[in-house]
């Protein structure tokens, strides 16, 4: 099972290297990792999607919430949260197809942000679902380059990581 | 004052006794800092890994933390092994290293390790120390983060720009790092669900680990066994957490556990781990492990409980304050027929020491030092059969008086962290039982003790082979003794006289009580005694890694 589990940490150097080194040594796959600092320029905040079993989850938040500088492990198991990711796809965009990628784009609710005589280069933000669904769609007219962040999440309502 | 300077007043001021170390470049300031200092005592080592193990030994003896200062580069990557070994048996230890100065760093420079990163896997936290003004405070985090919660190795890498830098010193009262609370409060319904488990169980069996001792909590656990007649089996380095002359000791437990301690384990209807964290080497086979009964696991770290086994109930704390608390709670009970069905396999499997066949066999070399000493010297082990045999046949009555690397098994560990036990405790004899593989690993380390007057009795289990590896192979590789085979060796009594110790050779099994009794009476010097065993002996019992109880090997397969 998939899970985004935020860490909120001390804005540290070296930090980010004790996280994914833990990770690493201890077997468990990261699949996403986005880190960026909070509104408290003194704490940094990581959302990690990993997956595995219960035992395996658990095991890593314990693990991870063991390291000094960690100040919070937070894995929303039951807490409905909403997640993001930034996706920036840049596809070919010949004369003859660029009316049908503007379309997708639109469906997407995404937006072009940069245009060339053979490219576009196409920004989406959603959940995994949406980002995957639009690059298949794109995939046919030729990916050129794609970068993705990774998953940012947050409890909806007024619960707050920091509380 | 100089950045080094604060470090040392930070050192004194933290109540640090005794650093075990080596200078280099880097280190020279901090080295200076100490010169003529008499608050401070500076034991000077002969190689890194024997400051570490030091710093270990004195840990482990102790109770307090084992500080050892290394240079930069080589002399810190040099602590790697040491550290690694704490690391794994939850040791407070303080590594100080010397580091080229920050405008050189990341540069290759010359003696450059990046020795924060090397060091990350093995140490509980790890500091590089920029400006000389935050000394004070990163002295006082990483002892505190050493000692509290589940103690392990913390290292502080200083460059040498941050040892010259000018700073006022100002002492750290208190500590307070905002991501770490070690102090847990228990939760009372846990403490009370176990005890419920404890009075329903028929066939309790209590299995106590090093967490015991670290916490002190082995006057807890005597009180809990005699007021239920539950029988404890400790782990390496749970041994004396409850006197092994108590009728409720159960010895060892594991791979080379007593048979009774892990027949009991295996019958048992109810497993109350104590400070002690499901090792492999104690579980064997984890599915066949302790099959019939439910498990308490106690422990004060929460990433243990559910890493190996699930337990049925967990309580997270302080193993002494748990117990403390878990005591009142319990029914006391009188023996039942299950201590009587524990006592039949405890004389049907007794550990016997082989009989008298002219050849010296170390299960009676260790029987006899046990006897002489009563179980109140300090005994440190290196790793090997020798380990396996003291921990078997050597009685331990209280905590803090068996020290021995069980995590990571490093060779090379007994000697120098003798050299600690008996610096920290120079009041009582020290053994360090070492085999001749792992005893030439460290043994440069005989310069200090002679030089610090530190009267380490090393009993060399000399057989001329790496000994447990070549009871593997005679086991489970066909009997091809490959790299085992170390028959090119010193004299040992002519070494020992090379670097002015004493060195006694023992032959025969006549003379190993008089050869104790005469090192017992050098107080001053380290002593080598030189046991020729018997080249081919093996640790029995043994359950094959991997295997269970039903494989167990409790004497040479014919």
């Amino acid at each position: 099972m998939q899970h985004t589990i935020t860490v909120l940490v001390e804005n540290k150097p070296g930090v980010l290297a004790r996280v994914s080194g833990l990770f690493a040594r201890r077997g468990f796959n990261i699949e996403s990792l986005a880190v960026s600092i909070t509104d408290d320029p003194t704490i940094s905040r990581m959302s990690i999607v990993v997956s595995g079993d219960d035992s395996i989850l658990d095991q890593i938040n314990k693990q991870t919430d063991k390291l000094i500088d960690v100040i919070k492990v937070i894995d929303y198991v039951d807490t409905p949260i909403v997640e993001r990711e930034l996706a920036m796809i840049k596809v070919n965009a010949e004369n003859m197809q660029r009316a049908e990628i503007m379309q997708i784009v639109d469906i997407f609710h995404a937006k072009i942000i940069d245009i060339s005589e053979t490219t576009f280069t196409i920004e989406v933000t959603g959940n995994t679902d949406k980002v995957d669904a639009i690059e298949r769609l794109l995939a046919p007219f030729g990916i050129k380059e794609m970068v993705r962040t990774g998953m940012i999440a947050m409890a909806r309502g007024s619960i707050t990581a920091v509380g | 004052m100089n950045g080094a300077n604060a470090l040392i007043r930070s050192l004194v001021d933290q109540g640090v006794e005794v650093v075990f170390g080596l200078p280099g470049g880097q280190a020279i300031p901090i080295y200076d800092a100490l010169y003529e200092r008499e608050d401070l005592r500076n034991l000077l080592m002969r190689h890194e890994q024997g400051a570490v193990h030091a710093a270990d030994g004195y840990a482990r003896a102790t109770g307090k933390v084992g500080v050892c200062i290394a240079t930069s580069g080589p002399g810190a990557t040099n602590l790697v092994t040491g550290l690694a070994t704490a690391y794994m048996d939850s040791i407070p230890v303080l590594a100080i290293t010397g580091q080229v100065k920050t405008t050189a760093l990341g540069k290759d420079s010359f003696q450059e390790a990046d020795i924060t990163g090397i060091t990350l896997p093995v140490t509980k936290h790890n500091f590089l120390v920029k400006n000389a003004d935050d000394l004070p405070r990163v002295i006082a985090e990483a002892m505190y983060i050493a000692s509290t919660g589940r103690p392990g190795p913390v290292l502080v890498d200083i460059p040498i720009d941050v040892s010259l830098a000018e700073t006022d010193y100002k002492p750290v009262k208190e500590v307070n790092i905002r991501s770490y609370s070690p102090h847990i409060e228990i939760n009372d319904e846990d403490i009370k669900r176990a005890a419920e488990l404890i009075n329903a169980s028929e066939r309790p069996v209590i299995y106590a680990g090093g967490g015991v001792v670290l916490s002190g909590a082995s006057e807890e656990i005597t009180k809990l066994s005699d007021m239920t007649h539950i029988l404890v089996t400790t782990t390496l380095l749970g041994k004396g957490a409850i006197s092994e002359y108590s009728p409720h000791s159960l010895g060892m437990l594991g791979m080379h556990g007593t048979a009774y301690a892990n027949h009991a384990v295996d019958q048992c209807d109810l497993l109350i781990a104590i400070g002690a964290r499901f090792d492999d080497r104690v579980t064997g086979k984890l599915a066949a492990f302790a099959k019939r009964a439910k498990v308490i696991h106690i422990d004060i770290d929460p990433a243990e409980i559910g890493k190996t086994v699930a337990p049925d109930v967990s309580v997270i704390g302080d193993c002494k304050e748990v117990l403390t608390r878990l005591i009142p709670m319990v029914n006391p009970r009188q023996e039942t027929d299950w201590n009587k069905k524990i006592m039949q396999w405890r004389t049907e499997f007794a550990l016997k020491c082989p009989a008298d066949d002219g050849e010296i066999h170390p299960q009676c070399v260790i029987d006899c030092l046990s006897e002489m000493t009563k179980g109140e010297a300090i005994i440190v082990t290196d790793v090997g059969q020798h380990q396996m045999f003291t921990a078997l046949y050597y009685k331990t009555t209280s905590p803090k008086r068996f020290l021995s690397s069980g995590g990571l098994g490093t060779m090379g560990y007994g000697f120098p962290a003798g050299i600690g036990a008996a610096v920290g405790c120079p009041d009582l004899p020290v053994f360090a039982i070492c085999g001749d593989g792992g005893f030439q690993m460290t043994l440069q380390e005989l310069a200090p003790a002679l030089e610090y007057k530190v009267p380490v009795k090393i009993v060399l289990m000399n057989n001329r082979y790496l000994g447990m590896v070549r009871q593997w192979q005679e086991l489970f590789w066909n009997r091809r003794y490959s790299g085992v085979d170390i028959s090119y060796q010193p004299d040992f009594k002519l070494l020992a006289e090379a670097y002015g110790a004493v060195g006694i050779v023992i032959e025969k099994p006549g003379e190993v009580k008089d050869a104790f009794a005469r090192s017992l009476e050098i107080k001053d010097k380290p002593v080598i005694l030189d046991f020729h065993i018997a080249r081919e002996e093996n640790v029995f019992p043994m359950i094959p890694a991997g295997q269970s109880i039903e494989e167990m090997m409790v004497n040479r397969p014919r």
